[in-house]
Order: structure tokens, then sequence, then C-alpha cells
């Protein structure tokens, strides 16, 4: 099962490599990991997806928090929250099709962020399935390129379980 | 205290402050303004013969002396050959504060002359580890180092130090006490924890203590004698636990695993249910997994959230310091007795008590051992190198206290014994200490025997010398068709004329009716003495749980 974790840690070098090397050494997945700094800037905040049935991602959970750079894990899979990525899509938009890439975009809220002669570059966020939704479209027209930032993740205000 | 002193005094303070009487040391480029700060101190610096040994002294340092070990070599070369040392006292959960040289800052990562990356390559291995990049935060990170190394479930912890920090000059501010927000070990047990686990225990018919280094660790072995006696369990202990549980106590069953006895084996297997105290569930305790204890319910009691249910599903986890819990589970239970069970216990250990062929005409190696717990009794501090010697001093060796014993149980490090019985004779000025070592292991460092007679650390050697690397041989004789590849190693070294190389005592036995003058001998004999024991060569350890068996199909008739 696809599990979220939100690690909190120190903002401190060698702290990505620690926990690189925890799912490597220790044969966890990561699916994706996205870092950057929280509101507090001696504080980073991680957001990992991991697949593994209950009993890894106990261990995975157990294994973070062993690490003395680790302030706070907590597998928000399970939570009210919301969890976003971004994504870029270089898409063939040949003069024909722009018009119809134009009002899917605008559906999807998408962005166009580069127009060249033969094709956009189109900006969506989003959950995960709204994005998967919106590549899957594009790909009628021909993705060139694509880049996903891997999703952050936030719980909403008051609605934690525990 | 205003006045602006060097990184490498406060390197120096810093030790002092944290109460360091000896740090074993090698010198080099990086490391001068250091070792020229130590040459006036009033510290003990231990020069080893390789880094290595260094990592392996203060570790043996601190086993026999519950006190953190610390070290200290040079950048690039120097740092690499501690990896060893500090893997083996992480396996073990060994407190240790690891320095190490480095580059001046301005050349780290430009591959300058003897740069490795070591806080990368020991990220794996260390508890924590710090590169220190500003001579300001020398003082803080070493009282971090120390607390975090001691704390908790112990380890190694490294502080790298550029050459240029130690240079620089600073006023130091010392904290004292240390507060991390990211790091808070839980030493508390929960009260509901403890109540869950007496209810069971008070239910079982068949209960088993399984205790293991943590033991020893949170000096928690009258705890431990007090549980047992109270509820009048069994008790089996791990390699790493054998002295939290006196050897020659009535309830004690032998060591369980791999090479335990039938009856700790049996014991796991028939139990229903296991209190396990500061022990892992290592591969090496419990063979398949899937077959272990199959009737038990499990109580973990451990310090570390991370070892319990991470083999073994467990029951009623205790996350806690192993004498605090112990200490509360023994109020939460009444006396009682186990009768049938000591029914069946007894009969196992009146028919599967370990032994070997006592008549031989040669030496055999566990009558050494024997011999050796005769002599040495619980005063003799014992260090032991890895293979089948190590087996047979756990077997054979009745440890009645803890912090008797030094052993490299999780990584099994050959050529860990002797710089360990070093570090152990540093801490244990006027004991007895020796060292049950192989021909095999103690060829990786046997270099040590300079430091030991510069020294005039009495350390004695009793090296069980069966020509072989005796516990691959084994495996080959029983798995491999008796193709001994790569393990015959006799006749290569005359230990004695070694011995006598370095200025220490040589001895040789291979007749078994002198082995007991021999080693009278090797005490009576002032420093360091090695007894090279010629044993009967393709001497099996037995009992043995082929790997991937159930602990209860062992091999061996006569164990």
């Amino acid at each position: 099962m696809r599990h979220t974790l939100s690690v909190l840690v120190e903002n401190k070098p060698g702290v990505l490599a620690r926990v690189a090397g925890l799912f490597s050494g220790r044969g966890f997945n990561i699916t994706s990991l996205t870092v950057g700094e929280t509101e507090d800037a001696t504080v980073s905040r991680m957001t990992i997806v991991v697949a593994g049935d209950d009993g890894i991602l106990e261990q995975v959970s157990k294994q973070l928090n062993k690490l003395v750079d680790t302030i706070k894990v907590l597998d928000i899979t399970g939570e009210a929250h919301v969890e976003h990525e971004l994504v870029l899509i270089k898409v063939q938009a040949e003069s024909g099709q722009r018009a119809e890439i134009t009002q899917l975009a605008e559906i999807f809220r998408a962005k166009i962020v580069d127009v060249s002669e033969k094709s956009f570059i189109l900006e969506i966020t989003g959950s995960a399935e709204k994005v998967d939704a919106f590549i899957d479209l594009m790909r009628t027209f021909g993705i060139k390129e694509l880049v996903r930032t891997g999703p952050v993740a936030m719980i909403r205000e008051g609605k934690r379980k525990k | 205290m205003s006045q602006e002193i060097s990184g490498a005094q406060i390197f120096v303070d810093s030790l002092k402050r944290q109460g360091v009487e000896v740090l074993f040391g090698y010198p080099g480029g990086v490391l001068l303004p250091i070792f020229d700060a130590l040459f006036s101190a009033d510290l003990k610096v231990i020069l080893p013969r390789h880094e290595q040994g260094a990592a392996h002294m203060a570790d043996g340092y601190s086993r026999a002396t519950g006190k953190p070990g610390v070290c200290l070599a040079t950048s690039g070369p120097g740092a690499t050959n501690l990896v060893t040392g500090v893997a083996t006292a992480y396996m073990d959960s060994i407190p240790m504060v690891v320095f190490t040289g480095q580059v001046a800052t301005p050349l780290i990562g430009n591959d300058a002359f003897q740069e490795a990356d070591i806080t990368g390559i020991t990220r794996p291995i260390t508890k924590h580890n710090y590169l220190v990049k500003n001579v300001a935060d020398i003082a803080p990170t070493i009282e971090e180092a120390f607390y975090i190394a001691t704390t908790g479930r112990p380890g190694p912890v490294l502080v790298d130090l550029p050459k240029d920090i130690t240079t620089a000059k600073c006023v130091p501010v010392y904290r004292g006490k240390v507060e991390m927000r990211s790091y808070h070990p839980n030493m508390e047990p929960h009260a509901n924890q403890l109540k869950k686990a007496a209810a069971i225990i008070a239910e079982a018919k068949r209960p088993l203590i399984y205790a293991g280094g943590g033991v020893i660790l949170s000096n928690a072995s009258e705890e431990l004698k007090a549980l047992a006696e109270k509820i009048n369990a069994p008790v089996t202990l791990t390699l790493m636990g054998l002295g939290a549980f006196p050897g020659t106590h009535k309830q004690f069953v032998g060591m369980l695993g791999m090479h335990g006895t039938r009856t700790a084996n049996y014991a796991v297997q028939g139990s229903d249910v296991i209190i396990a105290v500061g022990a892992r569930f290592d591969d090496r305790v419990t063979g398949r997994v899937d077959h272990f204890a199959p009737e038990a319910k499990i109580i973990h009691i451990d310090v570390d959230p991370a070892s319990i249910s991470k083999i073994v599903s467990v029951d009623v986890p205790v996350v806690a310091d192993a004498k605090l819990a112990l200490q509360g589970l023994i109020k939460e239970l009444k006396p009682r007795t186990c009768d049938e069970w000591w029914g069946q216990l007894n009969e196992w250990l009146q028919k599967y008590p370990l032994t070997y062929d006592r008549k031989s005409a040669k030496i055999k190696p566990q009558a050494v051992i024997e011999e050796l717990y005769r002599q040495g009794g619980s005063d003799l501090f014992v260090a032991t190198d890895v293979g089948q010697h190590q087996m047979w001093t756990a077997q054979f060796y009745k440890f009645d206290r803890p912090r008797q014993l030094a052993t490299s149980g999780g990584l099994g490090t050959m050529g860990y014994g002797f710089p360990a019985a070093i570090g152990a004779q540093m801490g244990l000025p006027g004991k007895p200490v020796a060292v049950v070592t192989g021909d095999g292991s103690f060829q990786m460092n046997m270099q040590e025997l300079a430091t030991a007679v510069v020294n005039k650390l009495p350390v004695k050697i009793i090296l069980l010398n069966n020509g072989f690397l005796g516990m691959v041989r084994q495996w080959q004789e029983l798995f491999h068709g008796k193709r001994y590849s790569s393990t015959i190693i006799k006749d290569s070294v005359d230990f004695v004329k070694l011995a006598e190389a370095f200025g220490a005592t040589g001895l040789r036995v291979s007749d078994p009716t002198q082995l007991s003058a021999t080693i009278k001998k090797a005490f009576a004999v002032e420093g360091p003495v090695l007894v090279d024991c010629i044993v009967e060569p393709e001497e099996n350890v037995f009992p043995m749980v082929p790997a991937g068996a159930p602990i209860h199909e062992m091999l061996g008739e006569l164990a």
C-alpha cells in the first residue's frame, strides 16, 4: 500500500543523505521524496511516499525516528490532508491543436508557461489523481518531456485523528 | 575563562570535562595540533600499532568499565582504518566517541592528500556523526557526542575535526547539560504495558526469560536476577548477554541459538511466554523465524523502539530502559513456582549437558576453556576473537558477572579480541585479563603485541591453535563435502617466537597433562604472555543449528 509520511528534520547538512541512506541500507523503496524548508528555517519537512505493508511502514517510521536529526515522523495516509504535486509537461502543439490543448488546460486549471512554434510547456498542480488524468489527456497530443516533483502534503486544520 | 584558546586545546579540555581518562589514538598530519595539545595534557594516551586496534581498544575499555571509550585517528587512511572497529561497536551498541582528523575546511571535497569523506563512510555504522566546521562548535559538539553515545540505546558517535579549526581560536562555551529537540530516548516504562506483561506472566505455565546485552548496558543484572527468582523462570542468555545472569545459577539453562544448549533452544520452542529483555532476536538466535517459539506470547523490553517487532511480532512491547522496566515489572508480580516446567527442563539439562571427549590424547579446545575457567573464575575478564574458540568460550566459561566478557557478537569481527583485551586492561588496572583467540583471528591484529608490551599491560593470550580457520572449516566439513578451500593455515607462524620478537613471553603446550601448569605459568609470569595451545585440529562446535533451520533441529551427538 502507498503511504505518505510527513517528516520534520533538522535543517542541517547531510540530513537528506542520512534519510536516503536509511532507505537504501534497509531495502525500503522510496516512491517519491520532496524536501524543503518550513516556516522555521532551522527545520525542513520531507514528504516521503513509500510503498509497503504495515510491517514495513512501522519499521520505516521507527528507523526514521531513530535518526538523531529527526524531530517528528507522521504517517498521514489515514488523515484528512492535502497532497499536491507540481508537474511540467512539454507537449506537442501544432497550430491545429493549440485551441484544444488550451481548453483542456483551462478545465484542469493548468497554466501554459511557455509557448514555442511547435510546443507548449504546461504547469499543473494538484492531487496525483488529477495530475495523472491530465497527463493521460496530453499523451494524445504527444508528450515530449515531463517532470514531476512528487507530492508535498499538509494535514487539514483541526482534522488530526489522535 | 574568557581567554581564547585553540580548537586543539578545547578538544583536550572537553575530554577532561567528560571525565575521559584514557584515549586510544594514532597521530598523523592533520592531528599535529591535537597531539601537541595532548603532549602536555593530564590524559593517558595509548598508541596502538594500527588504527583498527585503537577502535577495538576503546570498545573493550567501554565493555569492561561501562564508560564511553574514546579513540582518535588521522584523516584518510587513519579514519578508514577505524571503520571496522566502529561498525563492531555499532552492532553491539557500545558507547564510543570516535574522533578523526580531517583536511582543512577549504580543502574538503578537493581530493586533498589523506582526505576521505569519513562522515559519509560511517553514516550507516554510527549512531550519529558530525563534521565540525567552526572552532566555536567543537565544545558543544563534543558534549552532544558523549550525550548521544551514552544515552538511550548506546552506540558510537564520530566527530570529524578539520585541521584548521583545531588551530583556530575562540572562547569555548560549555553548556554542561545537553538538550536536543530531536533526540529524546524513552527511558520510563509505560505502566499499562507493565500491567499487561505482568498479567501474561502470571498466567504462564512455561515462562522463559531471554536476555541480551541490553541488560549489561543498562546495569540491570540485579533486577534480572530478582525477576527470575521471583517467578522461578529459567533464564537463557544471548552471546552478548553472557554474565548478565550468573552462569552458575541453577535457573540458568545456557546460551540459546545456533550454538546454544539443547535445553535453552528446547525451552524457547516449548515456552508459552517469553520475556525478552535487551535482546533483539538476531538470526543467530532465532534460526528459522517462522518456527521460532511457536507457542509463546512475547513480551519485549527494549530501549530502542525499532527493535520491537522488527523480526518477531511482539505481543507486549515495553519501550524503556531495561533496569527501570524490570524494577517496575517485579513490583507487579507475585512470587510463583513453575514445578512442572522445571521437571521438563531438568530432564533436558541432565540428558543434554555440553560435553566433549575428555579422554583425548590431544588437547581439546573445550578443555582449555574449562581450565581457564577453573583458574580464572569470576575474577578474570575475558575477551574473545571470532570463530570456534569464541563459541567454546561462550559454552564452557561460566560468566558470573556482567562486564566480564568482551566479544564481537553482531559484526563477528576477527581481530577484535586482542586489542579489546588491551583496552579492557587499561580500564581494569591490576585485574586479570585474558583473550581467547584462534590462530586465524590473532593474526588479524597481532601487531598490538607491541602496544601491550610497551605499556606493560599483562594481557594473557590463550591461542587455540588448530591450523585452520576453524569455523569456516567446520561449515566446509558439514555442508561443502570437506573441501577445505582457503581454510588451512597450519605451520605458518611460530607464535612463541612471534611473542618473543615483541618482547612478550611465549609458551607452548600440546600435551593435555601440561595444560593446567602452562596456564598457571602464564598467570604467574609478569607482563603479556602468549600461550600457543596446540589443539585437536578438526574439533567441531556442537550442538549446532544449521543456518535456516528451526532452533530445535540441532546437530551434534554428544551435546
